[in-house]
C-alpha cells in the first residue's frame, strides 16, 4: 500500500483530460520538474486514496506532462481521474524510476498502457532503430498508432487478442513472439505491462535464446 | 456470511456497536477467537444466547482446513489452502530442532515479477484478507508447535499491506494471540512507501530480498529495482535503529557465476556500511525454464566467510522441502488456477 504521507507531491492543475478509446484516457499538466524518458510519478487525487504509479508518455522537452491511463471501474483512484476537468487539481509526485537506459536497436514490448515508457523514450529522441511491438484487444487501444506508424513503419506491430483476421497480428504479444521469425537475440529487449504479460514474455524470449542480460522489464504494480 | 477471523479489536466493536451489543462484546469475540480458538460462534458461551444468534444469522468465525499436505522427506509439510475468489494460496511448515517454522503467503500469486520465483510465473491473483492470512497458521494440526512465523510465501508482503499489518497486529496484541514480534519477519523486495509505513507501525523484524549490490543484475533479476533501486532502500533503512529485538536482515539467493565473487562481497560490505544487519545466504532452487543455477556449495561457505571476515554476520540458510516444492521460491498454485 502506498500512502501520500510518505510520497513528496505537488498540487497540479490539469490542462486536459481526454477520452482516447473506451474506458482510455490521456491527462495532462504543466511539468514542473525535468524528468528522463521512462520515468514514472505518482498520481492522486485525494490524501484518503492510495496514490497510483503512471509512466510518463511525453516526451523530456514538453512544457505538459502526458500520462496514459484506464479507468478501472472497480479501482478507487481512475474512476475519479477520469471526471477530472480542466483547471481541476491533481496530486503529483516527482519523477523517478530507472526504466530509462535505452541501448541502441532496441525491441519495446508493451501491453495496453505499457505504451507509455517507450512513447516518452521514442518523442525524445532517445531510441534509435526500434521495433516496437504492442498487444491490446481490440483496435481502439492501439494508443498513438497515427504517430507510431508515420515513426517506425513495418517496425511498429500491433498485436490483437479479439480482432479478426486483417491487417494486424491476431493473438496476443507472447503468441506473436513465440513465433517471430526476425527475433534476433542480440537485441536488448525492453518490457513493460502487467506481471503476467511480462514474466510470460520474458519466458518466451530466454528460451528463444536472448540472453537474460539483455531483458530489462518494468512491471505495473 | 461474513467471516470473524482476522478482524482487529476495533473491527470486532464496530461489528457489534452496529449489531446493537454491548461493547465488552467485542473483547469477549477476539478472546474467543485468538486465545480459545474457538471454531464456531456456538462456542462463545460468555455471550448471551441472544448474541450468539444475532451473530450467527450473519457471520462465522469462518476458519477454512487446508484441502492438501505434501510432506517432505525432511519433515517438511506443504499445506494448500483455498481463499477467496476460488484461489489458492500455500504455507510451508518447517519444523527443526527447538523450533518450527511457520513460512505464510500474503497474496495469491505476485506482482513483482521475479525472475528467480516460481509464485510469479502465475501472475497476480488477489491479496489475502488478515484472515486467510492468520488461517495458514491458525488451521494446521502444528498450529500450538509453531515457534516463528515468516511472511515469505506467495506474494510481496507490503504490496497487501493493510492486511499484513492486521494480522501482525492480531498475532502481536494482548488481546489476540500474543505473540512476540521477535517471532514474526516480514520479507519484502523494497516497496519504499510502504517499507516505511512498515516501520513506523511495527516492531516485528524485516527482511529485504537484495540478492544482487549491483544496479543492472538487480533489474535483471527484479523489476522493480527500476521503481525502487536497492541503494534507495538502503539509504531508508539507514534513517532506522535496528537490534536484535528489531533486526533487518537480507536476503541473497545465489546464483551460479551471477552474483557469488569478491567483487560482489566488497560492494554488499560498502552498500550495507553503518546498518546492524545480517545477511542470509540462500541456495537457489531452480524452477523451470530459468537461466539460472545455484552457486556450489563451497563458494556459498566462501563467500559467507568472506562477509563474516568484513564483519557482516552472515548465515546459510538451510534448504528443506525442495522435494515437495516448499523450499525458498517455489511455492505456486499456478496449476490448480488453470483448472478453475
Amino acid at each position: 500500500m502506498k500512502s501520500w504521507n510518505e510520497i513528496p507531491y505537488d498540487i497540479q492543475r490539469v490542462i486536459s483530460n481526454t477520452a482516447v478509446a473506451p474506458g482510455a484516457y490521456i491527462l495532462k499538466f504543466k511539468k514542473n520538474y525535468p524528468f528522463i524518458a521512462g520515468q514514472v510519478l505518482a498520481l492522486g487525487v485525494s490524501k484518503e486514496i492510495e496514490p497510483r504509479y503512471y509512466s510518463i508518455a511525453s516526451p523530456e522537452n514538453d512544457e505538459l506532462i502526458s500520462i496514459l491511463y484506464t479507468e478501472r471501474v472497480e479501482g478507487k483512484l481512475t474512476p475519479m481521474l477520469s471526471l477530472l476537468k480542466p483547471g481541476e487539481n491533481i496530486m503529483v509526485s516527482k519523477p523517478f524510476g530507472t526504466f530509462t537506459h535505452v541501448k541502441p536497436s532496441p525491441v519495446f514490448i508493451a501491453a495496453g498502457t505499457g505504451i507509455a515508457p517507450f512513447m516518452s523514450m521514442l518523442l525524445t529522441g532517445k531510441a534509435s532503430g526500434v521495433t516496437l511491438i504492442h498487444g491490446a484487444p481490440y483496435p481502439e487501444y492501439f494508443y498513438y498508432s497515427d504517430t507510431l506508424i508515420s515513426r517506425l513503419g513495418e517496425n511498429y506491430i500491433r498485436c490483437c487478442s479479439r480482432c479478426q483476421p486483417g491487417c494486424l497480428f491476431v493473438g496476443r504479444v507472447t503468441d506473436f513472439v513465440k513465433q517471430w521469425n526476425d527475433l534476433d537475440v542480440n537485441r536488448p529487449y525492453y518490457l513493460c505491462g502487467s506481471a503476467e504479460m511480462v514474466v510470460e514474455t520474458r519466458d518466451i524470449l530466454i528460451s528463444r535464446g536472448v540472453p537474460v542480460s539483455n531483458i530489462n522489464s518494468e512491471i505495473y504494480f | 456470511m461474513v467471516p470473524l477471523y482476522g478482524k482487529t479489536l476495533d473491527e470486532l466493536k464496530s461489528i457489534v456497536t452496529a449489531e446493537g451489543l454491548p461493547s465488552f462484546t467485542a473483547s469477549q469475540i477476539a478472546d474467543w477467537l485468538y486465545h480459545h480458538h474457538a471454531d464456531s460462534i456456538d462456542e462463545m458461551t460468555n455471550l448471551s444466547k441472544k448474541a450468539r444468534e444475532m451473530l450467527s444469522a450473519k457471520y462465522t468465525v469462518g476458519l477454512s482446513k487446508p484441502e492438501r499436505v505434501s510432506k517432505s522427506a525432511d519433515g517438511t509439510k506443504k499445506y494448500l489452502f483455498p481463499v477467496a475468489n476460488n484461489r489458492f494460496v500455500e504455507a510451508a511448515y518447517i519444523p527443526d530442532d527447538d523450533r518450527a517454522t511457520l513460512c505464510v503467503s500474503s497474496q495469491s500469486g505476485c506482482k513483482m515479477g521475479c525472475l528467480f520465483c516460481m509464485t510469479a510465473k502465475q501472475g497476480f491473483q488477489g491479496n489475502l484478507s488478515a484472515g486467510e492470512i492468520l488461517n495458514q497458521l491458525r488451521s494446521i494440526p502444528e498450529f500450538k508447535n509453531v515457534t516463528n512465523i515468516v511472511y515469505m510465501g506467495m506474494g510481496e508482503p507490503l504490496d497487501n499491506l493493510e492486511n499484513v499489518l492486521k494480522s501482525l497486529e492480531i498475532l502481536t496484541s494482548k488481546w489476540g494471540m500474543g505473540w512476540s514480534t521477535k517471532r514474526i519477519t516480514v520479507s519484502t523486495i523494497g516497496l519504499i512507501p510502504a517499507m516505511k509505513q512498515f516501520l513506523e507501525k511495527s516492531n516485528c523484524h524485516l527482511a529485504i530480498s537484495l540478492h544482487t549490490p549491483f544496479d543492472d543484475e538487480r533489474r535483471m533479476l527484479m523489476p522493480i529495482q527500476n521503481v525502487y533501486p536497492i541503494a534507495d532502500v538502503v539509504d531508508e533503512l539507514k534513517k532506522y535503529r535496528f537490534s536484535d529485538h528489531h533486526r533487518v536482515s537480507f536476503e541473497y539467493i545465489m546464483f551460479d557465476g551471477l552474483n557469488d565473487t569478491p567483487r560482489h562481497v566488497k560492494e554488499l560490505v560498502k552498500l550495507l556500511n553503518g546498518i546492524n544487519c545480517r545477511i542470509n545466504l540462500i541456495r537457489f532452487h531452480p524452477i523451470p525454464d530459468s537461466p539460472l543455477r545455484t552457486s556450489p556449495d563451497e563458494r556459498i561457505i566462501q563467500f559467507r566467510d568472506s562477509l563474516t571476515a568484513k564483519g557482516i554476520f552472515t548465515t546459510i540458510r538451510a534448504s528443506r522441502g525442495q522435494d515437495i516444492q516448499a523450499a525458498c521460491g517455489l511455492l505456486s498454485t499456478k496449476a490448480l488456477q488453470e483448472k478453475r
